[in-house]
């Protein structure tokens, strides 16, 4: 099965999911003045679950649409191995590890690692580069955010007791 | 009018707009050269700024000129190594980078820039006449009749993605809605389909979902094949900017027509920047003579101005639903529009009445917009152009970190984070399969509005009633139905007439 039939099978899940708690459980919850209203909570989302069911199977159980294979410039799916797949899941993970240590770690630490790390995971190598660069950026962007933004980010990690 | 260009001149004209509209379009063009960026990316990067910014005008003219800028940037980068970072600017490569091989890359920017920047001005022109227009038909305009049209907007914007396309584009509208219809609404004031997560308590973040949707995907067809970033071709040498009296007397009928017939075709929603290109580019190739016809796609100047002419014109063009009626007609409008409700503004047909200021102040914006590229950004090309010479290894991390800090700025919030990566695997893997995201984001935006309108419409006539009472709306919801049928059908036929059945079955 193709990719895009895979995934309206997912979509499909979803929608039914959706559908499901829209019709079954969640009026339940109304209190009930308000059932007297014309419109529920749930009304819209019951239109909007039939409808997606309905454009997922169209794509499940349709024809296969005419083009097959990739048109040119873009990722055919089919050989991922061919492409950098390694670089990208280990950008991936550096993402949520940037994001789950962002608090405990403060926004400097973690910037600096996250810029450098994932130069590196792309093949950089002139750390002597790198770190000046990644430091200077990380800085002025938490000047930027925290000082004429407003934002409040907190710059070091949360033992040094400002953390936020 | 008169009163409101004033108005409009005075706002734009301020310091601080100047510099709004000047910082926005150099942004726009050095990040939008870079190949396999585009515009919605920059923009959604750059709507954090915008929103602390507080100012709606600034912002909005801040973003434009991001747009523009971008747009341009595309255009650069199309013409000087063959990398279009956006579908609109492909029909630009064609005869631009045909012209850079022989050596005219001076003058090929230079007839990009004139025919971006006559056709942004005759599109903003235009928009002057057509959105006041519009916007008084709009105002008579009840809830169900919007209701109505945002259906109509949607089902277009999925018509018109193409064959074998629409149901993908439809199926991604509606799952756009249904991701809207998360969080705490202020229609019912309970918590709906959160699944007892709190951080969906307030719904998903609209920033998130932009970057989850664009920027992150690219970053990783970035990352995953390294030639979409290859600078090859040594072309970097610009010199020459100057064009021919001849050639501009060439290229001179072919903006007039492109800058009116993109126009148009941008107003229409789904349509947009790549479709007018291609058919500027298509109806140029048609009506020249027969010896200029073979100049095309060799490095034919023609050819080079009728894209640029009428995708400016379009983007232009694609303000005019925006503006007059909230209803954004590409993937980049919903996500100004977007904007414009995180600054409480919410545009519409009252937006000219209630704020005239922010209106005409955009308008004014376009003008000035534009003439800066021409005067500031073209001379400048030979440097900005060096931007192309960044290492990948340097790019890539810091545009993954910008879309994490723009959705962690928006919502002040880690778990944000996490909600940004898994939405951007998931828009990934769509985006692998060949599903539209822009449908998604366009669907997600106007979901609450869709909702909104009609719960009004229903609590007003006590149930569908609407559809009956007011015509106009039931004109309109047969046209949102033709239009998503059509092209399904045809479509069907063709199939059908593929594989030898007849066409009577």
């Amino acid at each position: 099965m193709a990719l895009d039939r895979w995934i309206a099978l997912v979509i499909l899940l979803i929608s039914l999911t959706y559908g499901y708690a829209a019709y079954f459980t969640m009026d339940a919850s109304l209190p009930p003045f308000m059932r007297f209203n014309a419109i529920w909570p749930s009304t819209f989302p019951k239109v909007l679950s039939v409808l997606a069911a309905i454009c997922a199977l169209i794509i499940l159980l349709g024809p296969q649409t005419g083009e097959s294979g990739p048109k040119a410039g873009d990722i055919d799916h089919r050989r991922l191995g061919d492409y950098n797949i390694g670089q990208a899941l280990g950008l991936l993970v550096l993402m949520v590890a940037y994001a789950l240590l962002l608090r405990p770690a403060g926004f400097l630490i973690s910037t600096v690692a996250f810029l450098t790390l994932g130069a590196v995971i792309l093949g950089e190598r002139k750390l002597q580069f790198l770190l000046p660069i990644t430091a200077l950026a990380a800085g002025s962007v938490w000047y930027l955010v925290q000082e004429v933004l407003g934002i409040f980010l907190s710059p070091w990690p949360i033992f040094f007791g400002v953390g936020g | 009018m008169f009163e409101g260009i004033m108005i409009g001149l005075s706002s734009a004209f301020s310091l601080t707009n100047l510099m709004m509209v000047i910082g926005g379009c150099l942004i726009g063009t050095f990040i939008g050269m870079l190949p396999g960026l585009g515009p919605m990316s920059i923009i959604s990067i750059m709507i954090p700024v915008a929103i602390t910014i507080g100012d709606p005008s600034a912002a909005l003219i801040l973003l434009a000129g991001v747009y523009y800028g971008a747009i341009f940037g595309g255009s650069t980068s199309s013409i000087l190594i063959n990398a279009p970072g956006v579908a609109s600017t492909v029909a630009t490569s064609f005869d631009g980078y045909p012209l850079a091989r022989q050596g005219k890359a001076g003058k090929a920017l230079t007839v990009a820039a004139i025919s971006s920047f006559c056709g942004g001005s005759i599109g903003a022109v235009l928009l002057m006449i057509f959105a006041p227009a519009l916007a008084t038909v709009a105002l008579l305009f009840h809830s169900a009749e919007y209701f109505a049209l945002m259906v109509v907007g949607l089902s277009a914007i999925a018509a018109f993605a193409g064959t074998g396309q629409v149901v993908k584009a439809l199926l991604m509208t509606l799952l756009g809605l249904i991701m809207a219809t998360v969080g705490e609404g202020a229609l019912f004031n309970m918590p709906r389909f959160t699944m007892g997560i709190m951080d969906l308590q307030s719904g998903f973040g609209f920033i998130t979902l932009a970057m989850a949707m664009f920027a992150l995907p690219e970053a990783l067809y970035l990352v995953l094949d390294p030639s979409r970033s290859k600078t090859e071709g040594g072309s970097n040498e610009i010199k020459d900017l100057r064009i021919t009296r001849d050639e501009a007397r060439a290229i001179a009928p072919v903006i007039g027509r492109q800058s009116i017939q993109g126009f148009l075709i941008g107003v229409l929603p789904g349509a947009g920047a790549t479709i007018a290109s291609f058919l500027g580019y298509a109806v140029e190739r048609n009506i020249a003579p027969k010896e200029e016809q073979e100049q095309f796609g060799k490095g034919s100047v023609k050819g080079l101005a009728a894209p640029e002419s009428a995708n400016n014109a379009a983007c232009t063009g694609s303000f005019v639903p925006l503006l007059t009626l909230g209803i954004p007609g590409s993937g980049t409008t919903a996500i100004l529009l977007g904007a414009l409700i995180a600054l409480n503004v919410s545009p519409g047909p009252r937006l000219m009445i209630d704020e005239p200021q922010i209106f005409w102040a955009v308008i004014i914006s376009m003008y000035v917009g534009n003439l800066v590229l021409l005067v500031l950004n073209l001379p400048l090309i030979p440097y900005i152009a060096k931007v192309l010479a960044v290492p990948r290894n340097y790019l890539i991390p810091f545009i993954l970190f910008f879309t994490l800090m723009g959705a962690y700025i928006g919502q002040n919030n880690a778990t944000e984070l996490l909600i940004l990566v898994g939405l951007g695997i998931c828009a990934t893997l769509l985006r692998f399969a060949d599903y539209p995201l822009a449908p998604l984001l366009i669907g997600f935006i106007l979901g609450s509005m869709l909702e909104d309108n009609f719960a009004r419409a229903m609590q007003l006539y006590d149930g569908m009633g609407f559809l009956l009472d007011r015509p106009m709306t039931l004109a309109l919801l047969v046209l949102a139905a033709l239009l998503v049928l059509l092209p399904s059908y045809r479509a069907r036929r063709a199939r059908l007439r593929q594989v030898g059945v007849s066409d009577g079955d």
